[in-house]
């Protein structure tokens, strides 16, 4: 049981939704967006969020796309995490996203939330880090739209009231070769130990990480080292190593160095999918 | 669903078919205003986390963790809880294979296996794996459950497993 009250809202456009923001926002409810709901409850009960209002945004109509314009795939917001999963347009998507909790709380968890939530692994945005995706994200001026490379930074950058609507994805990265692996602790339901994504792009190898600093990333400066042809393999993986943008974690799932362990055997494999046995 | 001070609502909820009428808060999770309000007490509370599975329900045919969904925003969904499935292919498969000890995970299983069914009915080894993978059952009736599914999608175990 939640054991405070709080009010609920439905707006049917984002507009709607922003605008509420903004008044309940005046009147101290300290609003927060609703799409799965998974997060919001859990943290309610356990009294880890405190707020007097929750805008529900599942009515909005662009929130729930999942369309093909000419040329960029669309997944609104609200798109659930087993829905990407089920549909191929996106495989390395799918894939990635298809191992985030378990199947059931995949049937809620939306990919919104999963990039816009506390709980700080956001798997399924790996993905659009790759492809260099853009956001629409809507806000008091009407619509935005961003680099998602700009727009994340250690999470997802928005302004109090604003709201990720959609996400659009060029075409041409929908179907390279890719590489995405979850490894966890012992299960096979489990917040990651580590994953790693990567998508080849012509010669080049795009990498992106969950679960191996305190916030998921993506490094040009390691790709730069990954993709260093000059160095053998084992050179380029123990660069990787000392790269890294933030301290690696060391908690409960695993410590520092398992994980480091974990990372340069993941790099290897992911050398042997994308690009064969070493010469 | 009416609108009182936007902490409470009158809601009708449309379960197994029928249209219920009850007030809820807001902050209610589905799977109390089931028990509490409409005395269907076979969605089971577990870790009220999302871990367990035990709170299962359909909502618009999915499966899906009622203690994680908010009673408010199952408004205009259809749901189903096992009260609805008496009699059911999922429910007799269960009975036949002894699929339960304690049974406390039964209902949640069963709502699982009745998505899985619907949408997946030529769903494979690893489809079922993957779906099942969100139920827990202390009493470790796993084989007994998984002979369950078998019959119910009407397959075969596929060799090796
Ligand atoms: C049981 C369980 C297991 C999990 N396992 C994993 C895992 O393995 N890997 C992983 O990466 N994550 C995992 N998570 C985290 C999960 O992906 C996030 O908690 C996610 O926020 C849930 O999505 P939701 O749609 O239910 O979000 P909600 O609960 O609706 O919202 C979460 C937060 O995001 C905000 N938000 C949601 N949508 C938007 C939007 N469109 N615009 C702006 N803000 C928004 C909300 O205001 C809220 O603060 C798990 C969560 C649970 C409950
Ligand atoms: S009680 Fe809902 S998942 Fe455990
Ligand atoms: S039969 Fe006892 S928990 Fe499953």
């Amino acid at each position: 049981m939640i054991g405070f009250d709080f009010e609920y809202y439905r707006p049917a456009t984002s507009n709607e939704a922003v605008k509420l923001y903004e008044s309940l926002q005046a009147q101290g409810k300290r609003p927060v967006y609703y799409a799965g709901g998974t997060e919001i409850v859990t943290f309610a009960r356990l009294n880890q969020i405190e707020t007097g209002a929750v805008i529900d945004i599942n009515s909005i109509r662009e929130c729930r796309v999942y369309q093909f314009n000419t040329s960029e795939l669309v997944i609104g917001a609200t798109v659930t995490l087993t829905h990407l999963a089920e549909t191929s347009a996106f495989p390395l998507l799918s894939v990635t996203g298809g191992r985030v909790a378990d199947h059931t709380a995949r049937n809620q968890i939306t990919i919104g939330g999963n990039i816009c939530g506390e709980i700080n692994y956001k798997e399924a945005l790996l993905p659009f880090l790759l492809a260099e995706s853009n956001v629409i994200i809507a806000g008091n001026n009407g619509y935005q739209d961003k680099p998602i490379m700009e727009a994340f930074n250690k999470r997802l950058q928005l302004e109090p009231g604003e709201c990720l609507v959609q996400i659009l994805t060029d075409r041409k990265y929908l179907n390279l070769p890719y590489f995405s692996v979850k490894k966890r602790k012992i299960d096979v339901i489990d917040y990651p130990l580590l994953t790693l994504t990567a998508l080849k792009i012509d010669n080049t190898i795009r990498v992106a990480f969950s679960g191996l600093c305190g916030y998921p990333f993506r490094s040009r400066e390691i790709e730069t080292i990954l993709n260093n042809h000059e160095l053998s393999r084992e050179e380029r993986i123990e660069q990787t190593v000392l790269h890294l943008p933030a301290p690696v974690l060391d908690d409960w799932i695993g410590s520092a160095e398992y994980r480091l362990f974990v990372l340069k055997n993941t790099l290897e494999d992911m050398y042997l999918a994308l690009e064969g046995e070493s010469l | 669903m009416t609108d009182q001070s936007h902490t409470r609502f009158s809601v009708a909820l449309n379960v197994n078919g029928v249209k219920r009428k009850t007030e809820v808060r807001s902050a209610d999770i589905l799977l109390d205003v089931l028990r509490n309000n409409f005395g269907l007490t076979g969605a089971k509370p577990g870790c009220l986390n999302g871990d367990c599975g035990s709170c299962t329900v359909l909502v618009n045919g999915w499966p899906i963790k009622s203690c994680m969904m908010l009673a408010v925003a199952a408004s205009n969904t259809n749901i189903v809880t096992v009260e609805g499935l008496k009699g059911s292919a999922t429910q007799r498969a269960f009975i036949e294979k002894n699929a339960f000890q304690c049974g406390y995970c039964t209902p949640g299983f069963i709502m699982n296996i009745e998505g899985l069914s619907a949408i997946h009915p030529d769903a494979d080894d690893s489809i079922i794996e993957e779906w099942l993978q969100s139920n827990i059952c202390r009493c470790t009736s796993y084989e007994e459950i998984k002979a369950a599914v078998y019959k119910v999608l009407g397959k075969k175990p596929e060799a090796g497993r």
